[in-house]
């Protein structure tokens, strides 16, 4: 057992962590603040290949692996989790159902524009009344000829502001419910296809979240992902490794908040001495390094097992739980770390605090994390 | 057109630190990068070629571990990698560091030859132009901006007070300022490429034919360093606050009569 990173790694690491620090820290605070991101960054992002780190060459990827993405998720998230969920809805959701389970053609098509740094995906799911039970959709798709006419709405679609290739889910026979799940590729400029708004949130709010409504959308039968039916399988596995990305971005946080707060612990004199002199300041910053280090080991052995095309299911659950819990808890402590200072929007932690949040509830909720977990236990 | 740069793997001085009892540099632990001025460097043959074709090599001699500094050279887009190095070339300085370089340059080929001005360590400026004097190349320091049409380079290089405009026809060798172009990252899908591909050591006995071992290495080069020590940091001046313009003026013209500077 090895826990290094290749130099391969190492310099791809290198990589995502000057472009943060260069591109995206400067820009995240006015993002968060107008809630809209920064095209220009996000151009910039497409074209060094950010958009297509674990897919093959052949198609227009980098040719890398699932454990570089956790090294983008987490260096990028360290300065902006906007800009690691952006990344991660497109990777991890909407590329992989295309690479996992689309035909040569539908490869071509709409991966290739995907992941070479053309065209951005989202991920369609989530309805209004089907969350965590994702096999309460209403969404549905009814075979007219040789296409299929969608109607329904689907919400908090990361990326659906700007995406041009959208992954959405839908059931062709509601009387059999997830049964007749199918997952569609749908293109942005269909008609009848409508983008809300972005939906206002309290964090990530740089990243673009809206409700996507789809009045008669019609889409041809070629634009099936895998077999009629097949949609809930192709969904679920999408959201096992989203959750690695989401684990990264959650470790990304956190490390990013503690490396904020032991910069200001060193600079900040109470009582005539730096409160990094401090016992309290000291093992409160020990126990958050030693927390952050098991979530990105545990987020690493789930992105490993996947490059090994081994069951990463339940690692990726254990990492997501794991990495989420431990972001918000260290956001947390480190704007108290900082007092008041931590509470201003000068600093930030708040912003950290108000991003980590989500990582306990998008691509499955901690809750479902324990239902999967505990489902391999055998405890019934 | 085959272009060479030179390379230079430096400490990174943004990140070393003073050792608080004794004022020295601390160098455990500092990352080591590409040389800022050779970055610019890869940086102008990269869009050199992507205008006019042709390949881009980069050279760097070093240490074993300067392999690094080429895989990134890889990776922001560059054709080929060669690490010069051997342990009779330890120690050189400039001099023996370009009758190095340029036996390693003619052996790997090349019409136009690129450095950046100097090292952020050794701030010399002087490998470059002593690789075109190697080379018998002419040589243009200091350049600004590049523009290319065939085989000929119109350069404007910076002057203290002037600029000056400059054609050249290849072979020839430019040193590039920072100022010239902002360096693209590396690309994910050439780090990729950048460890699928080979970086090609040229070490003394591949070179040894061009080279005259009397000039390499610490023995074979002319300067030494005698003596390197810290500089005893200035003491720190008086602050006067508080006053009116008039009292200020007062205050220091009667400080500089004091010590009889004025």
């Amino acid at each position: 057992m090895d826990f290094k990173l290749s130099k391969a790694h190492l310099l791809q690491q290198e990589l995502y962590r000057r472009f943060a620090e260069n591109e995206i820290r400067p820009l995240a605070r006015e993002m968060d603040e107008s809630e809209s991101y920064n095209m220009e960054l996000l151009a910039k992002m497409k074209r060094y290949g950010f958009f297509g780190i674990p897919y093959a060459r052949e198609y227009g990827g980098a040719g890398s692996d699932t454990l570089a993405y956790t090294l983008c998720m987490e260096e990028i998230s360290k300065v902006d989790a906007s800009s690691g969920i952006t990344i991660s809805v497109h990777t991890s959701l909407c590329c992989s159902c295309i690479n996992d389970f689309g035909t040569e053609e539908q490869k071509r098509n709409y991966l290739t524009p995907l992941i070479n740094g053309e065209k951005i995906g989202c991920y369609g799911l989530t309805e209004p009344n089907a969350g965590s039970d994702a096999a309460g959709q209403q969404t549905v798709a009814v075979r007219d000829g040789d296409d299929y006419v969608i109607t329904g709405s689907k919400v908090f679609t990361t990326n659906s502001g700007f995406a041009d290739t959208f992954v959405m889910f839908a059931l062709t026979d509601r009387s059999i419910g997830t049964k007749s799940m199918t997952a569609f590729i749908v293109d942005r400029n269909a008609p009848g296809l409508t983008v809300s708004a972005d939906i206002p949130r309290m964090g990530i709010r740089a990243a673009s979240n809206c409700v996507v409504t789809y009045d008669h959308v019609r889409v041809p039968a070629a634009n099936v992902l895998g077999k009629e039916g097949q949609g809930f399988k192709i969904a679920m596995k999408a959201l096992d490794g989203g959750r690695i990305g989401i684990a990264a971005q959650s470790v990304g946080i956190a490390q990013g908040a503690l490396n904020e707060a032991v910069k200001y612990v060193k600079e900040r004199k109470q009582f005539g001495r730096p409160i990094a002199a401090f016992q309290n300041t000291q093992f409160k910053l020990a126990e958050m390094q030693t927390k952050i280090d098991a979530a990105r080991l545990l987020t690493w052995r789930a992105a490993t097992a996947k490059d090994a095309h081994e069951n990463y299911s339940v690692y990726a659950a254990m990492a997501k739980l794991t990495a989420s819990e431990v972001a918000n808890e260290v956001t947390r402590t480190c704007v108290q770390l900082l007092g008041g200072y931590g509470f201003t929007r000068e600093y930030p932690l708040e912003r950290m605090m108000r991003d980590a949040k989500i990582t306990e509830i998008y691509e499955g909720t901690s809750e479902v994390m324990k239902i999967v977990i505990s489902g391999s236990m055998n405890l019934r | 057109m085959k272009i060479v740069v030179c390379i230079k793997q430096v400490p990174d001085t943004a990140e070393v630190r003073l050792d608080p009892k004794t004022n020295t540099l601390i160098r455990d632990g500092v990352p080591s990068i590409i040389n800022h001025d050779d970055k610019t460097g890869l940086e102008l043959a990269l869009r050199l070629r992507e205008k006019a074709g042709g390949s881009v090599t980069a050279v760097c001699m070093g240490p074993p571990q300067a392999d690094t500094a080429l895989r990134e050279a890889l990776a922001m887009g560059c054709d080929e990698a060669v690490l010069v190095s051997a342990r009779e070339f330890g120690g050189s300085d400039t001099y023996a560091t370009a009758t190095i370089l340029g036996a390693a340059l003619r052996k790997i080929g090349y019409d136009l030859v690129i450095t950046g001005r100097q090292a952020i360590d050794g701030d010399t400026a002087q490998v470059g132009p002593q690789v075109a004097e190697q080379l018998g190349i002419p040589q243009i320091s200091y350049a600004e901006e590049v523009d290319i049409q065939g085989d000929a380079l119109t350069v404007k290089r910076q002057f203290e007070d002037q600029y000056h405009i400059l054609k050249v026809k290849t072979p020839c060798m430019i040193t590039a300022l920072s100022e010239l172009a902002e360096p693209r990252y590396m690309s994910v899908g050439g780090i990729v490429d950048a460890y699928n591909k080979e970086v090609k050591v040229l070490g003394f006995s591949d070179l040894k034919e061009g080279l005259n071992p009397d000039w390499i290495g610490l023995a074979g080069s002319p300067t030494n360093v005698k003596q390197s020590f810290t500089k005893q940091p200035k003491a720190s001046g008086t602050v006067l606050s508080g006053l009116s313009a008039d009292e200020a003026v007062e205050a220091i013209m009667s400080s500089l009569i004091e010590r009889h500077i004025i």
